[in-house]
């Protein structure tokens, strides 16, 4: 019979904890400010394009904030679960090259032996041509 | 202990016979030779060994293989399992393991054998897409480790398989491509009990997800358009659309398989994965890829020795743990009496079945969520359109190039994984966050450890929550909420670099495939193996029966010698 009871147990602990997606944790959304959006989007590349996706951010923080629940004093980071071995390193040795045409044929845009890009010096934010949206 | 209560529920049809059936003892699907329509069920011997010892008595030669597989595919091409299929690669391979043949040098198990490929393992000469318009006609001028290993043993390669962009998803629906249809939803098994319930509904709107990522793999696999597929596994890719599919979905652990080749997702804890319809086609399969690969330090360098599976005889020595905390409110109630089904069928058999704690276990979702966005950021930055993959037209400055190329190439969900991934690594998040995250994993990594040094040798677990769902239901809820739901049982055997497999049980009430997960010790692949392979000799999971949808197979297997053969 304690069988059914640890069960019910469960359900009743895990609840609590799952269910996910619930309601952003008014403690751990913080606001997603207009200039975190331009700080992450400079820093990565690549637009929210929409409120959703700034939403969506909002919702990725609340849930990374479960973490807050785990006691971890005293705990290591893991980085690999290789930790306790030692790493491999190959020899520095030229085994393999000579292919620089093959890898130049999966480039769009090439001068002879050279990948070209537009200019390097304009910072992205400063040309104006994201999707505007309004920033909350 | 809550797996003894009595489940005596209907786990599944026996299905009656079918000329499919028939067809199958070519491709090692029955066991029974010599009355080979005598049952419905058949336990899986391995396809491959049979396959190929057919191979070698000359009664199928590798072009027929192929040649049957390649018009399988076509018959099957609407469930999108295939983004290309490299067709003449694969005749021209099987024109030379013919030859082999002939001579009486056959390479091994896989010589002649139809394999496939998930779409983001580099293939030299053969489009490699992540099913993403990022890298839509990239051409890669190497093979990953392990396709080359594929291909250096002689096997025929089908075609690169459809998944979740980037590989980044649970139901193999947000590719480029569309999603993958799982081939059960044409199953005479699915359809028969779709019949008994619901009238006149249009049948073809209720297709099923095959899970994912490597959906498209497991598809493939399913509808025995190949022998074996590669997977790759970072949260349950592999071993949850193998669950399914019905098909056996092997994680190895980690440093076990190169991953060199295979374009990254979490590199700490991605891993190539294996599909298969038998457990002894996983180990022949993981015997040729497993062992170290100079160009992937994360390989370890203990020799590697052939994974034969010996049978399992004396159960007494086995110890099975059942972890307390994947009793979740969100498990179906068919999977769970499954699931308590099966531990007391090793149990009755003599094993030692004890309840274990994975106290940290609920965590690994969130844990994941951070560690993976974070270094899906990090991962994500080479694509710049410049040296390879899509570019757009802006050409006004490096940046703005960078970040509309981005915009065109990435979908919605790894747009948001790229964002929340460099929100977490923000110089004042770092800590936070990423390392927090880190240090979480080391408790969810410590959880397994405790447990197998108290002498378990292997857990017994759901791999998913209930069986596969129709498409309509599935898209209902984002990528995230999905693979949260869907990562549940699979993702913490990633954060600990653990070998697990998937291994098909029976089918559900609907007529579904459900299966159950197994969990080794770090590089116990072998053992992890065995066990499952005694459990898959004792469920015998029914075969797929597709033969509405192969109606006119006859024309397929054109030569009868073809459909028969057999080891005998």
């Amino acid at each position: 019979m304690w069988t059914r009871a640890v069960w019910l147990g469960l359900r009743a602990s895990a609840g609590g904890r799952r269910g996910f997606p619930s309601k952003a944790d008014p403690q751990g959304s913080r606001r997603v400010t207009a200039e975190l959006i331009e700080h992450l989007e400079r820093l990565a590349l690549v637009d929210f394009g929409s409120q959703e996706a700034v939403a969506r951010l909002e919702k990725a923080i609340a849930f990374a904030d479960r973490l807050r629940a785990v006691d971890t004093d005293g705990v290591e980071p893991m980085e690999s679960v290789l930790e306790d071995r030692c790493l491999y390193l190959r020899s520095d040795n030229v085994v393999e090259g000579n292919c620089a045409e093959e890898l130049l044929q999966n480039s769009h845009r090439v001068v002879e032996e050279y990948f070209v890009a537009p200019p390097g010096n304009i910072s992205w934010p400063k040309l104006d041509e994201k999707e505007p949206f309004s920033h909350c | 202990m809550w797996w003894r209560v009595g489940h005596e529920d209907h786990v599944g049809p026996d299905p009656p016979r079918s000329e499919w059936n028939c067809l199958l003892r070519a491709q090692g699907g029955r066991e029974d030779s010599r009355s080979p329509c005598s049952r419905g069920r058949g336990v899986p011997r391995p396809a491959c060994i049979l396959v190929s010892a057919a191979l070698k008595q000359g009664q199928v030669t590798p072009t027929e293989l192929c040649q049957r597989c390649l018009s399988l595919i076509k018959k099957t091409k609407f469930l999108n399992a295939y983004i290309t299929v490299s067709e003449e690669v694969a005749l021209k391979q099987a024109e030379e393991s013919e030859k082999r043949y002939k001579k009486g040098h056959s390479l091994g198990d896989l010589d002649g054998i139809p394999v496939a490929v998930k779409d983001n393992f580099s293939t030299a000469g053969i489009e490699t897409t992540c099913a993403s318009n990022m890298l839509k006609g990239y051409v890669p001028p190497y093979n990953a480790t392990v396709v080359q290993k594929l291909l250096d043993q002689g096997a025929l390669l089908m075609g690169k398989t459809n998944l979740d962009e980037f590989a980044m998803g649970s139901g193999s629906t947000d590719g480029i491509f569309g999603p993958v249809k799982n081939p059960w939803s044409y199953s005479k098994q699915y359809r028969e009990k779709r019949k008994q319930k619901s009238h006149g509904k249009n049948e073809d709107s209720h297709w099923l997800i095959t899970g994912g990522s490597s959906g498209g793999s497991a598809a493939a696999v399913s509808a025995f358009t190949c022998f074996a597929a590669l997977g790759s596994d970072t949260g349950g890719s592999t071993r949850n659309p193998a669950a399914h599919c019905g098909v056996v979905g092997l994680k190895p652990s980690y440093g076990l398989v190169s991953r060199h080749g295979l374009i990254p997702l979490v590199n700490s804890m991605d891993v190539p994965g294996i599909l298969t319809r038998c457990v002894d086609d996983a180990a022949i399969v993981l015997g040729i890829l497993a062992g170290h690969d100079p160009k992937d330090s994360t390989t370890i360098q203990d020799p590697v020795k052939p994974f034969t599976l010996p049978s399992l005889t004396d159960m007494s020595k086995l110890c099975i743990g059942i972890p307390k905390e994947y009793l979740t409110p969100e498990l179906s109630s068919e999977v769970q009496s499954l699931w308590s089904k099966a531990a007391n069928l090793f149990e009755s058999e003599g094993a030692k079945v004890i309840e274990v704690s994975l106290p940290h276990t609920s965590y690994s979702i969130v844990c994941y969520h951070v560690l993976c966005t974070s270094e899906v950021a990090s991962n994500m930055a080479r694509f710049d359109g410049l040296e390879y993959g899509h570019r757009c037209d802006i050409d006004v400055s490096t940046e703005a190039m960078y970040a509309a190329t981005r915009r065109e190439g990435f979908n919605d969900v790894v747009r948001g994984r790229i964002l929340s991934g460099n929100f977490f690594l923000l110089k004042e998040n770092y800590e936070n966050y990423f390392v927090k995250a880190q240090k979480v994993r080391r408790l969810i990594a410590r959880d397994f450890v405790n447990v197998f040094n108290s002498g378990v040798d292997v857990l017994l677990t759901p791999t998913t929550l209930s069986e596969a769902v129709p498409h309509t239901e599935f898209i209902r809820e984002d990528n995230r909420t999905r693979s949260a739901q869907d990562d549940l049982f699979t993702q913490a055997v990633n954060m600990a670099g653990l070998p697990a497999v998937s291994v098909p049980m029976a089918l559900s009430s609907q007529g579904l495939p459900i299966g159950l997960q197994f969990i080794g010790r770090a590089f116990c692949d072998q053992q992890l193996l065995t066990v499952a392979k005694w459990f898959e000799k004792q469920v015998q999971f029914p075969v797929i029966q597709l033969q509405e949808l192969m109606d006119d197979c006859s024309s397929v297997f054109e030569n009868e010698k073809l459909a028969s053969v057999s080891l005998k």
